[in-house]
């Protein structure tokens, strides 16, 4: 190769390089699921079709905040021995260890949060804000939240307030950084947190009766997508080893069935909010429910010990 | 030679102006779009893209019977409005805020549990010839428990 052409290859990889850092990176993002042959449009025309066929995809799944919301949404009660003890954090020194219990410390903030477990709350907090320090993530959880927690530590809007936005930060923080693996390990942690504690705080003898079950069957609907939020991530060791475990917890949940009917749209003047009205049927049996509980704390315990 | 070293100094600024826009991104999603979900509790989840005129996103999300959701999806102010319905799982369309003159909230509680798909498109100018518009837009939920 002479020098003109190794300088034109040059050209040509920063040109690719510097066209995947500006289309690449975004957060939360995939590409379109086919490839699409390349070809340079001729007007501004062509350039608005090509537009028009790219799609971003974003998958949510329940934060932690809502999670421990629909712990206490149905009526359960706090039970301090379900959280990761804040005793363990120095353990976690990789990243996928630090990245999942953000997640897990996290949910267990939240959860201590909405029962008023004053006392958990600024231990909580610096734990959390120790994995995100080891992450690297900058700003995500500041002395001045911590300073603000311990200031209305008896006021919940502003404490959920709090909690809420350091997560924001952490995450923002990953997405917008070309972290989206780890960005999903955190999501992960907090989301498989709280199907523990929800598990864990179902007796048998209530099976039958405990709204908390309703909650659990739930959900099912998020399961496809935490398992394509981690795909878009495989390759990634720390992720593939998620997938293997999530995949076990997707067997047994796909034993659950979930019909749906016809979903409504009514308008309630009174609340001035649109009632989504439809009719579901489950089935879970004690059965598969104690095989779900088994799988979700042996994920949960390999995360936090 | 020259060009070899300048290069590498297009490459990074080319990687600084990406993760620049990134920062403005979030600072717009918590300056514009948080805001706009109060008295909800925002679920600390943050969804926030660069989109070009003409240009399509979809989120997909389990909202749960227990709760009460506003949804908030607001773009810069240089692109044109931006349109979002939401949809079930039959592609049912249940909600489309071109129908509300492109509100950018829309309360909603549920009677069983759904998973649902938004899709937020970027209306267009119309202005052929021109170069299409691109800005932040940026989809926050906030919930509340069900009174």
């Amino acid at each position: 190769m002479d020098k003109k052409n190794r300088i034109s290859s040059v050209v040509f990889l920063v040109f690719i390089l510097a066209i995947s850092l500006i289309t690449g990176c975004k957060s939360g993002t995939k590409p379109p699921k086919e490839e699409q042959e390349v070809k340079l449009p001729e007007n501004i025309t062509e350039i608005k079709q090509d537009i028009d066929q790219a799609k971003k995809i974003f998958s949510a799944l329940p934060s932690p905040l809502e999670s421990a919301m629909l712990i206490k949404s149905a009526g359960a009660n706090f039970d301090e021995k379900l959280l990761n003890p804040v005793s363990k954090q120095n353990n976690y020194v990789t990243s996928k260890s630090m990245a999942l219990n953000l997640g897990v410390y996290t949910c267990d903030l939240s959860f201590a949060s909405l029962y008023e477990q004053t006392n958990l709350l600024i231990p909580y907090m610096e734990a959390a804000k120790r994995m995100a320090d080891g992450l690297g993530i900058l700003q995500a959880i500041e002395k001045e939240d911590i300073d603000r927690l311990e200031e209305n530590i008896n006021n919940s809007e502003v404490i959920m307030d709090v909690v809420s936005q350091t997560f924001m930060n952490s995450n923002s923080y990953l997405s917008d950084n070309g972290q989206p693996a780890t960005a999903a390990t955190v999501l992960v942690g907090g989301w498989i947190e709280g199907l523990y504690i929800s598990t864990q705080l179902v007796e048998m003898k209530d099976f039958n009766t405990n709204k908390l079950v309703g909650r659990i069957i739930d959900q099912k609907l998020s399961i496809d997508i935490l398992v394509d939020l981690l795909n878009r991530s495989k390759g990634v060791p720390s992720i593939d080893e998620l997938i293997v475990q999530v995949s076990k917890l997707k067997a047994v949940f796909d034993k659950i069935k979930i019909t749906t009917g016809a979903v409504r749209p009514e308008y309630d003047q009174t609340s001035n909010s649109t009632v989504l009205k439809s009719e579901v049927t489950t089935d879970m049996t004690p059965e598969t429910f104690l095989e779900l509980s088994k799988i979700v704390a042996e994920i949960r315990n390999s995360f936090v010990n | 030679m020259r060009l070899i070293k300048t290069i590498p100094v297009i490459a990074i600024l080319v990687f600084a102006f990406s993760g620049s826009i990134d920062a403005q991104c979030k600072a717009f999603a918590k300056k514009e779009c948080l805001p706009e979900l109060q008295p909800y509790t925002h679920d600390g989840n943050y969804h926030a893209a660069v989109l070009v005129e003409g240009e399509e996103a979809e989120l997909y999300k389990t909202f749960y019977s227990d709760m009460e959701y506003r949804v908030s999806i607001v773009g810069e102010s240089k692109l044109p409005a931006i349109e979002f319905k939401v949809l079930d799982i039959n592609k049912n369309v249940l909600y489309s805020n071109k129908d509300k003159d492109f509100a950018s909230t829309w309360d909603f509680k549920l009677q069983a549990s759904q998973q649902l798909k938004i899709v937020v498109k970027v209306s267009s100018f119309n202005k052929p010839g021109d170069t299409p518009a691109s800005g932040c837009v940026a989809i926050m939920f906030g919930f509340k428990m069900k009174k």
